[in-house]
């Protein structure tokens, strides 16, 4: 890659990054029933009420949702095999699993 | 020959015994609470209007993933299309083809908290769009990247063994793997390159924002290095993301840079505002030496990408994206519109 052309690919990620940078700043002011956490859906069934942002649902949206959108819902019987799934795909530790099993089946 | 037969009839008997302690044990271990087998993927109908030509895409990607005991894991997907493209050359009417394919079938050992052992084919870990990407629910734009064949061996799928895991987890860091290598297969659903490589990526998650580098060497014919690094940025609670690679190979390189925006300030997530989803994709390809041989337009293309997408409830996206390409032989209009639809359930009835 030669000086202009890693110039022209930086330039893109940078001008890309400020063009949101804005919208991040200002709708991080705005109030929390607008947040994601507040919004979106659980991603099972059986996962409700669950007003604190638990570490699971935080590894949920740094790991699974860093790709895809969440699910509508799923079966609580297949909550481990998915967690399993996602644990070689996204090279989760065994912590992060743990976790995330936990919030899928609270 | 009564002794002989008697003795054949009571090892048949223990034989059927075995398989059936073996059926109850497999299917106990398989069936138990959380750890069904999954049946998913998703179906999708693709319209791709290419400098004036319309070509129609019915497409199914069904995944499974079957657990057996604590530590393995077997997972595949396949991929069923039919393509109808326009015959061209003055000639009304389509010409069709279909593809049946395995994309990828893997066993997946948890050796420890650090290694993953993975055996079989698999999707080859270099860069992000052929791991994370590449499924016809996930992606944002129906096209993949220009660069999408680079650094992933020809056949975007390796046949051997895999180690990959989290090497560091730590509140503020994260730092994971992925090493590969693959032999030469030419089997029609196992069809690879031997090549060897590896991704490394480093996860801050406060700042939601990944950096990682790639690498593969194909190790038949000429021989050739490919490079690859990656960055994303995901901002907490914005919907935004930021994602890009870039990838060189011997002949080539590029990079791509795409934004997407789930718009749930406007009402939340789920209103009918927040399921609204711009997307801009900025791409450009250069070659090196006026050499073919690598996946890429074999002359200087820029593209932008303009998408709008949608996500209807259950699972259901709608794809829409104006492209426009330029390059010295052609500049030309790409319009495209599809609907996927994600599954996801039991492979089988449970407790």
């Amino acid at each position: 890659m030669n000086r202009e052309q890693l110039l022209q690919y930086a330039t893109a990620i940078v001008v890309l990054g400020l063009c949101v940078a804005g919208t991040a700043q200002t709708q991080q002011s705005k109030p929390a029933q607008n947040s994601p956490q507040a919004a979106k859906q659980q991603p099972t069934a059986t996962h409700a009420n669950n007003q604190n942002q638990s570490e699971g649902q935080t590894i949920f949206e740094q790991n699974c949702a860093r790709c895809h959108t969440p699910p509508d819902g799923f079966s609580p019987r297949i909550s481990g095999t998915i967690v399993r799934h996602m644990r070689v795909r996204a090279n989760l530790s065994a912590h992060d699993e743990q976790e995330l099993l936990r919030f899928f089946n609270p | 020959m009564p002794k002989r037969f008697s003795s054949l009839a009571r090892k048949a008997i223990k034989l059927r015994l075995v398989l059936f302690v073996l059926t109850v044990f497999g299917v106990s271990r398989c069936g138990i609470a959380q750890n069904t087998p999954l049946l998913s993927g998703g179906l999708g109908f693709f319209t791709s209007t290419n400098g004036g030509a319309t070509s129609y895409l019915p497409i199914a990607e069904p995944l499974v993933a079957f657990p057996l005991g604590n530590s393995f894991l077997v997972e595949s997907r396949a991929t069923l299309l039919e393509s109808f493209n326009p015959k061209g050359g003055g000639q009304d009417g389509y010409n069709h083809s279909h593809l049946v394919a395995l994309t990828y079938l893997q066993g997946d050992y948890i050796l420890s908290p650090h290694i993953t052992v993975v055996g079989g084919s698999f999707l080859t870990p270099f860069a992000t769009y052929n791991e994370r990407l590449s499924p016809i629910w996930i992606g944002n734009l129906q096209d993949g990247p220009l660069i999408a064949g680079l650094g992933v061996m020809q056949t975007a799928t390796g046949l051997g063994g895999q180690l990959r895991g989290s090497a560091i987890s730590r509140p503020k860091f994260s730092i994971d793997y992925a090493a590969y290598f693959s032999a030469r297969s030419g089997n029609q659903q196992f069809n690879s390159a031997r090549s060897s490589g590896g991704r490394v990526d480093l996860y801050l998650p406060k700042q939601r924002l990944e950096v990682g580098t790639s690498y593969g060497r194909l190790l038949q014919g000429t021989q050739e290095n490919f490079y690859g690094i990656h960055v994303w940025w995901e901002p907490k609670d914005t919907g935004f993301r930021l994602r890009s690679e870039w990838a060189r190979g011997a002949h080539g390189q590029g990079y791509w840079a795409e934004a997407d925006w789930r718009m749930m300030q406007f009402g939340g997530y789920n209103s009918w505002i927040g399921r609204l989803e711009p997307v801009f994709r900025m791409q450009q390809t250069f070659n090196i030496g006026n050499v073919g041989g690598d996946p890429l337009p074999a002359v200087n293309t820029q593209r932008a990408d303009f998408g709008l997408d949608y996500n209807l409830p259950h699972n259901t996206r709608i794809l829409t994206s104006y492209s426009r390409q330029f390059s010295s032989t052609k500049d030309v209009n790409i319009w495209e519109t599809g609907v996927t639809y994600r599954f996801l359930f039991p492979a089988w009835k449970g407790k």
